[in-house]
């Protein structure tokens, strides 16, 4: 989308992350990755107005494009270090919807806003409950948190836990009562080896009667004194190891209270030998590649249950599971990158033929958006996925460097669900937030941002968006320091007006980024625009028949008239025979889109 | 987010860990916060009994005076929270045994930076190099970090050669002076061998430290220093079984 005006050419050779020399040639994971002569050059704007901004915790300077800041409001008092911005104790962390509330982690628990004016959210009631990270789930009347820290308490106290080992300690998954927002409770607490990192709220099409969630931890194995079976020696030493899992946990919805493990899957093991760490065991590629964790763990799972399936972005490998029997995962793709040092989230697009997996390069903590930071490092890489194969087809990074005083890479994001493309708004931590296309997944595309400066001139203070998420209309962030923001997408070249009226269309009341549910849209005239504003971009439709669909679109706005039915239905029978000439390769133009549309006005005919 | 690397430590007091505060009874508004409010009403023998119990509607009404509370373990009712203190209180306190750890492990660091140094003129093989690149890399950041923890909380940070020494003993895997004349003496694969078992001794001393570290009551309770020392144990156990394995294709 910009004009191409500065480079920085980069060598090929990244000597600073390369690990021990051989490359890891007995694993089995289909490696995927290429680096491409141009992917090692960063290219950007060097009018970029997210280039130079000032410092400044509530006062850094900003840079907004197709977007507006609505609303926003600072943490809350006992979320918040006064005298330190960064402080990790207190960073706001993931974010769950539910209705007009939205809830948001952080490592001291999690706070609770009124969204039902976005433009003015209302802080409505604070949980201190410590441990880290925080990140959140709410499924009805139960909220779940995770706790991974030594320091987390069963009884949320804020006091640590001194005892090495200790019946106090709580590591694992909160549950919550909020049937009374003004006073949650918890009504379990599961305990876990290596607590949780981040959690998967897992629902089943086949059973109403309970929900799961997946436990991804990250950290160390506490002692088996006092959480039983806890090993932290590896698959070499003891096959009962506690690392190279995850956990599931059943929670009963009429018994809360007696959730409890239920499997602990071996998801990474080799299915012919058996061997428990059946995937990436940590290195390198080969010279001049990026070193990649040791695949014992996900850091995230994202389930799609309506396809009974998971995208597992895990530490060494992204990999799928087929959920269909929730307990019992089952691996079935594997794939490894050598640019990616960390798997750390995936997204399906809604129709679910491509998943975008982020690389957490650097933790989180590091800045690895610079000028001399490749642009396939710290980034998403885009898979096609088809018959259960994922196939890389491109990468996506934040297409404009940050200071070194920024942490920066790729983060948490959700897709904006405008019918008829693939759009997604991630967070880069102190990179801000970035909303683009990958409709076309070998060329993501950026169509809006925002961005504010580092929060200390001198030195790498932990900031910026941990997620940014879509709700009902809204684009949410979760500032680790600055709190709450709330946008508004603005209508530009790359976005219509009713490419952005549609997506308002999809309600989704309740939300959970990693747990996706497939987005539908009514048949409206806004989503009929979508289509034909799309095929305006691409020349995909005959602007004949463009004009013909408007014709009928703007009688149907204008109150109707007669015969609207059959006119629609004729227009979609002609719409789906230019799709097969296409298909027939007869002719040019956007089948998938024209098809698209054909539904939509048959659904309008009442079809 | 996984692990802490170069993120900025606040400057905060060894102070005392706030305390819970006495149970609030059911229903109970005992911490009525008001967004500019730093003042909190915690319930106290002397206060007077708390209102009727109120009801979902009356705090509806409410929504302007948003409330901060600490639930209770299952079944236990929720607390009251002194929230103007909190700031300080939920940094956890940092033990003499946190502080060993830091001021410890960056001589330690410093040593496998002393080692990798030798590799440039003592061998020409590839992987080696690359392993000692690495290992200069991630430990001079991390050398950074810790001094900057320490720093930040008024300790004092010791020169990267300042003592190897974990009182009258040389801290878990580290080299003797012997060993390192040993090492600076070898050539080509008898290098490539003792600067492997080395580093994987040297390695898994760091292991061994962050063992203590957790072994030690109130340790590893802070945020930064439970990422901290999870990343050092996660990324050396990774470099340990990859050493195993060039030292084992070297056999």
């Amino acid at each position: 989308m910009f004009a191409r005006v500065q480079t920085f050419r980069i060598p090929g050779f990244y000597p600073f992350a390369l690990f021990a020399a051989a490359a890891l040639l007995c694993s089995p994971v289909k490696v995927t990755g290429q680096v491409a002569a141009q992917d090692t050059t960063f290219v950007w704007d060097a009018s970029d107005p997210r280039v130079g901004l000032a410092p400044g915790w509530h006062d850094a300077g900003s840079a907004i494009k197709n977007l507006e800041l609505v609303g926003k409001l600072p943490r809350p008092e006992g979320f918040v270090d006064p005298e330190f911005p960064g402080a990790f104790p207190f960073a706001n962390t993931d974010l769950a919807f539910q209705g007009d509330l939205v809830f948001v982690g952080n490592f001291n628990g999690f706070q609770v806003f009124d969204i039902s004016d976005p433009e003015e959210p209302k802080f409505r009631v604070g949980v201190v409950c410590p441990g880290g990270q925080g990140d959140v789930s709410v499924y009805g009347d139960l909220l779940f948190t995770s706790v991974e820290e030594a320091r987390g308490r069963n009884d949320c106290g804020i006091e640590g836990v001194q005892d090495t080992v200790s019946a106090e300690r709580f590591r694992g998954v909160r549950i919550f009562d909020i049937s009374n927002i003004e006073e949650p409770k918890q009504v379990a607490l599961v305990q876990t080896c290596r607590g949780s990192h981040t959690h998967t709220l897992v629902t089943s099409p086949n059973d109403e009667e309970n929900v799961w969630i997946y436990v991804s931890g990250a950290a160390g194995v506490r002692s088996p004194s006092e959480l039983e079976g806890c090993i932290r020696e590896g698959p070499e030493e003891d096959p009962n190891t506690a690392r190279f899992r995850i956990e599931v946990i059943r929670v009963p919805l009429n018994a809360p209270e007696t959730a409890a493990v239920v499997t602990e899957p071996r998801i990474f093991s080799d299915p012919e030998t058996g061997e428990i760490a059946g995937l990436w065991r940590g290195g390198n590629h080969g010279e001049g590649t990026q070193g990649t964790a040791v695949t014992d763990h996900c850091h995230d799972i994202t389930v799609f249950p309506e396809l009974g399936l998971a995208a597992g972005a895990c530490s060494g490998n992204g990999i799928l599971l087929d959920i269909s029997d929730p307990e019992n995962p089952t691996r079935i793709e594997e794939v490894s990158d050598p640019n990616f040092a960390y798997w750390h989230s995936a997204t399906f697009s809604n129709d679910g033929s491509k998943v975008v997996f982020t690389d957490e390069w650097g933790g989180g903590t590091a800045p690895r958006c610079r000028a001399t930071d490749p642009p396939t490092w710290g980034a998403d890489a885009i898979f096609e996925l088809a018959d259960g194969e994922l196939t890389l087809a491109g990468y996506y990074k934040l297409p404009v460097p940050q200071e070194s005083t920024e942490n920066c890479v790729a983060h948490n994001g959700s897709l904006v669900p405008v019918p008829g493309r693939d759009i997604k708004a991630q967070a880069w931590y102190q990179g801000g937030l970035s909303v683009f296309d990958f409709t076309d997944p070998a060329n993501p595309e950026e169509i809006a941002f925002f961005d504010r400066g580092p929060l200390d001139e001198a030195q790498l203070m932990l900031g910026g968006y941990w997620s940014t998420y879509w709700f009902d209309g809204y684009i949410y962030g979760a500032e680790i320091a600055r709190g709450l923001d709330i946008f508004e997408l603005v209508a530009s070249e790359h976005l219509s007006e009713n490419e952005i009226a549609a997506a308002k269309l999809a309600q989704y009341g309740e939300f959970n980024t990693q747990a996706q549910t497939r987005v539908t849209w009514p048949a409206a005239v806004p989503v009929a625009r979508s289509y034909l504003d799309q095929m305006g971009r691409n020349q995909g439709i005959d602007p004949v028949r463009a004009n013909a669909v408007e014709t009928v679109l703007g009688q149907i706005e204008t109150g109707g008239a007669e015969g609207l039915e059959t006119q629609l239905v004729e227009l979609a029978e002609a719409l789906d025979g230019d799709a097969r000439a296409i298909e027939q390769a007869a002719e040019k133009g956007d089948a998938r889109r024209l098809r698209l549309l054909a539904t939509t006005l048959r659904e309008m005919a009442g079809q | 987010m996984k692990v802490c690397s170069k993120t900025g430590f606040p400057d905060f007091p060894k102070t005392e860990s706030l305390m819970k505060k006495q149970p609030l009874r059911t229903g109970a508004v005992a911490c009525l916060l008001f967004l500019a409010m730093t003042a909190c009403a915690t319930p106290q023998a002397s206060t007077p009994p708390p209102p009727p119990q109120e009801s979902a509607g009356d705090r509806a009404e409410t929504l302007d005076s948003p409330r901060v509370l600490q639930p209770g373990a299952p079944g236990e009712p929720s607390q009251s929270v002194e929230v103007s203190q909190l700031a300080n209180q939920a940094h956890r306190p940092h033990t003499p045994a946190d502080v060993e750890f830091m001021q410890g492990m960056i001589p330690h660091h410093a040593q496998a930076l002393d080692m990798a140094a030798l590799v440039e003129e003592r061998t020409q093989n590839r992987d080696i190099h690359l392993l000692a690149k690495r290992i200069e890399i991630s430990q001079r950041d991390e050398i950074e970090l810790m001094g900057r923890w320490l720093a930040h909380r008024g300790e004092d940070v010791p020169g990267e050669h300042a003592h190897h020494m974990m009182g009258d003993h040389l801290m878990p895997g580290m080299l003797t002076e012997a060993d390192m004349a040993e090492l600076a003496a070898g050539h080509d694969s008898e290098f490539d061998r003792l600067f492997l078992e080395h580093m994987i001794r040297h390695h898994e001393g760091a292991i061994v430290m962050v063992k203590a570290l957790f072994a030690s009551p109130g340790a590893g309770q802070e945020t930064d220093m439970f990422t901290f020392a999870s990343h050092v144990e996660a990324d050396q156990l990774i470099e340990i079984r990859r050493m195993k394995e060039m030292l084992d294709n070297r056999r």
